[in-house]
């Protein structure tokens, strides 16, 4: 683990699954009080066609997906006191079920936990240079960015 | 100068990543955009939509006006789809 301010940050980008109870056990450092984890699992169905999905392929710009993920960390840990920060993202081929993120904040109160958990998560979908490619039974498509994502980010620009 | 293409534009432009070394005429990253277009075909189809596509200098966020180098590395990508 990495120290940013007094902040200690975890950020991996790998194809291997992860443990959630290793995770939350890693976090808990420093008597936190609270942690929160957020874990985003892959659909088996398009959420807008219903269609069954087979596979899912991730892939990412290394090195600058680092940087912007310790980025929102850090601007996550202006606004929340908050004492370690972990995120994990998968990439490579995915199916239905499977773990993609994990995203686990520990802090002293849980409202700054939930918050920033919250808030990296929604930043994570719209600056972390991760793209997805879904297969279904008819065809291979890019899945599009989606615009909810960006109301999303809204929340935390307009209330200070 | 490196360039790297990820997602659909890697596909439209048949690779992941190029060195070119940069005309003087070529100062902003549109100009960069216009000079790849008039040099192939392929990327007038990979810049189609050329006001969705992302850009990053040397790994961090930037926008069409931004100026550039022959030392700097180029992506362009579409919006971003992870988590």
């Amino acid at each position: 683990m990495k120290k940013i301010e007094s902040v200690l940050i975890k950020i991996k980008i790998q194809k291997n699954d992860f443990d959630v109870s290793k995770e939350t056990k890693q976090l808990n450092i420093n008597q936190p009080g609270a942690i929160v984890n957020f874990i985003g699992i892959v659909r088996g169905l398009d959420d807008k066609t219903n269609e069954k999905i087979y596979s899912m392929t991730l892939e990412h710009y290394p090195g600058m997906t680092e940087t912007e993920i310790e980025t929102i960390i850090y601007d996550a840990s202006k606004r929340w006191k908050i004492s370690a920060v972990t995120v994990i993202h998968r990439i490579g081929k995915l199916f239905s079920s499977d773990q993609i993120v994990f995203v686990g904040v520990a802090s002293k109160h849980r409202q700054n936990a939930f918050n920033a958990c919250n808030y990296i998560m929604d930043w994570l979908k719209t600056k972390a240079p991760f793209w997805k490619i879904e297969e279904s039974s008819k065809e291979k498509k890019w899945v599009k960015f989606n615009a909810s994502d960006n109301d999303a980010i809204k929340k935390w620009t307009e209330i200070k | 100068m490196i360039i790297k293409y990820f997602s659909w534009i890697r596909e439209h432009v048949g690779k992941s990543e190029e060195e070119i070394n940069l005309p003087e005429s070529v100062i902003t990253i549109d100009d960069l955009i216009n000079y790849l277009i008039s040099e192939n075909d392929v990327y007038k189809i990979a810049f189609l939509k050329r006001d969705l596509i992302k850009i990053a200098v040397n790994k961090s966020y930037s926008s069409t006006s931004t100026k550039i180098n022959n030392k700097d590395e180029i992506a362009f990508f579409p919006p971003v789809t992870g988590g």
